[in-house]
Formats: C-alpha cells, structure tokens, sequence
C-alpha cells in the first residue's frame, strides 16, 4: 500500500520559485502559463500489518503533525491499496 | 543570569552564541544537547542560528520534535525566557511557539549582509535597551527568512507590540504601501518584520543574528567604533529584564 503525498503552498502564500519557474517558461516560449506553484510529493509506502486504525486518519494525522505546516501550505493525498513493494522510482 | 544554548544537528551559531554570552558578556552559559530534555536551571534558552536536521522538509521542521524542543515548550508555557535566532526562529514556528512561518527569500537568493533594523516596541524583555524608533544594525544570513502569518494575526500582533523589529532603510525610513521595498526588505517579510514575540511575552525569534554583531573586536571597519554593538543590545536586555525580576522577586519574599 502507498500513501502519494502532494503539499502546495496556500493560496495567498508568496510563492517565489513558482514565479521564477513560470517566468523561465515564459522565456522558452511556453505563453500559456499563467501560473505556476510549486510543491511537494512524497510517496510513503505502508505496510497494511501496522499502524493504529485507518490508513486515511494515518495518513492525515501525518500530514497535519509533520509533512505540511498548515500555515503555509495546503496538503492532499491518495492511498493506493492495490500498489505493494517497491516505489515506482526503485522499479 | 545563567544562559542556555540548544546544539540541534546541523546548528552551526551555537558556539559563536556562547562565546557572545560568556567571553563577551561574562555571563554563564551552558551547551543544551538536544537529545537530552533536562534544561539545566537557566534563566534564559537560545535557539541557536544554523541548518537543524539539514533543513529537510522545511527549515526547523525536524528540530521541534527533538527532546530537548518538549522540555524548552513546557519551559515557555511556565513563562520561561526563549530567544530563538534565525534557525531557532524558524523552530519556534514549526513548533507553534510564534505565529507565522519563514519562507523562502522573495529574491531566492541567499542573503548575507548586514540589516538595518528599526526598534519597534521596548516594553518586553528582549528588546528593551533602545528606544522606539532606534535604528540597529545587525547582519543576517539566510535563505529563508520571509516572515509570513495571516493578516487578521499580524494586525493583532502589531496592535499588541509583538513585533519588535522591523528591517527599515539606514535613516530608519520604510517604504509606503505600494512602493518597493526591496532594498531594505532582504527577504520580503510581510510589513518589514524581523524579529517577534508571542502574546505571553516570553518567547522572540529574530531572523537577525544578534550574536555576530555583539563581540565590538569582529566589528566591521565600516562600523562606528564607539557604543555597544547593537547585536549585544539584545542579550543585554534578556539580561537586564531577568535582573529585575529577580529583584522583585526578592522584594516581594522580603515583604
């Protein structure tokens, strides 16, 4: 089972690199950007044999006690139960 | 007055910051390791500048869940003095103890220069040998120093003297809404701000480093050679402020 992480700054939160991203695409000629935030993603790999309850309240508590600091940052994620082993990128 | 220094992993100003305290200022002060949750009886805990945990996940995410980080919250919550310096400022965000969070530098460059700060408010116990008004020169060096908190908390901190230190021009100048501010404004704070309290008074971080502006013998040669370095201004009024409680403390068991 894999937990995929995605943490975006708030809405409102000075986003400088996505800005500075946004204007570089802009110079390589890609005019329709019209904005660009940039984030996080993490992907956690669970196993199903541990952990006190529900991987979503998991997950969520994760989210709001560590990956995302709720004063900056807004967070989503989705569990994919069917996915076991290894991660994509060790594939 | 008896000062304690956290060495998280990865801090890199602790040392300087007990050289401030004890070479310059002929304080006592002891090294807090972080693994260990015992705060040795100080009157007073540093968070020190530096890259706590590598800076992983976000600046001073990692640290606030150290040992030492549990015993420095419940030192706050009993009205214990904390100062916490650039990193230390970003852990006591992460840790809840101030509002707000730092974030990237609105330029993405690091910056590494000396601020001029303007004196906000003096009736506290961090920033109390100045007047309002006052103009400090203190050099920072970060990356990730943009103060950021929602608007409705800062109107309250301003209206509350929480916020104690602003980055203004040399004259002690801002910008008016609107203008640009980045000649000043190193990392693009909301309303210039460097340095705040919490509402219980008993806990500032300051993206400044007061320490690295506190030993007059590292003072750059720009720098006016007489009064005291404003950095050592600030440990002074930690110092200070501590004094007099303990004389009033003193007066108070006398009654």
């Amino acid at each position: 089972m894999i937990a995929r992480v995605f943490i975006t700054p708030k809405k409102g939160v000075l986003d400088p690199q996505g800005r500075a991203i946004s204007s570089s695409l802009h110079s390589l000629g890609f005019g329709e950007v019209a904005d660009v935030r940039m984030g996080k993603y993490l992907e956690i790999r669970l196993d199903p044999a541990q952990g006190d309850g529900e991987p979503e309240g998991r997950v969520r508590a994760m989210c709001e006690r560590l990956l995302a600091n709720g004063v900056i940052e807004d967070f989503r994620f989705e569990i994919d139960r069917e996915a076991n082993g290894r991660s994509e990128h060790d594939a | 007055m008896r000062w304690g220094v956290v060495s998280f992993p990865g801090s890199n100003d602790d040392l300087g910051t007990l050289h401030v305290l004890r070479d310059v200022l002929g304080h006592e002060a002891v090294p807090l390791w972080h693994k260990s949750s015992d705060l040795a009886h100080v009157d007073c805990v540093v968070l020190p500048g530096g890259f706590s945990y590598g800076d992983y996940l976000r600046c001073g995410a990692i640290a606030r869940f150290s040992a030492v980080m549990s015993a420095v919250s419940e030192f706050a919550a009993h009205g214990g003095l904390v100062l916490g310096i650039c990193n230390g400022f970003q852990v006591l965000c992460e840790a809840g103890l101030l509002p707000g969070a730092l974030v990237r530098n609105r330029s993405l460059s690091f910056v590494c220069r000396e601020a001029t700060l303007r004196v906000e408010s003096v009736a506290n116990p961090f920033v109390n040998m100045a007047l309002v008004g006052d103009v400090w020169r203190i050099p920072v060096k970060h990356g990730e120093g943009c103060y950021v908190v929602d608007e409705a908390t800062l109107d309250q901190m301003e209206r509350d003297g929480q916020v104690l230190l602003r980055y203004c021009r040399p004259d002690g100048s801002r910008a008016r809404e609107g203008e640009d501010a980045s000649d000043y404004n190193l990392n693009g704070s909301m309303r210039d701000v460097a340095g705040v309290m919490n509402a219980t008074r008993n806990v500032f971080g300051m993206m400044p480093h007061p320490e690295h502006g506190a030993d007059a013998s590292l003072r750059d040669v720009s720098w006016p050679d007489a009064g005291v370095p404003d950095g050592l201004r600030v440990f002074q009024s930690i110092a200070g402020w501590v004094a007099d409680m303990g004389q009033r403390a003193a007066v108070d068991s006398m009654r």
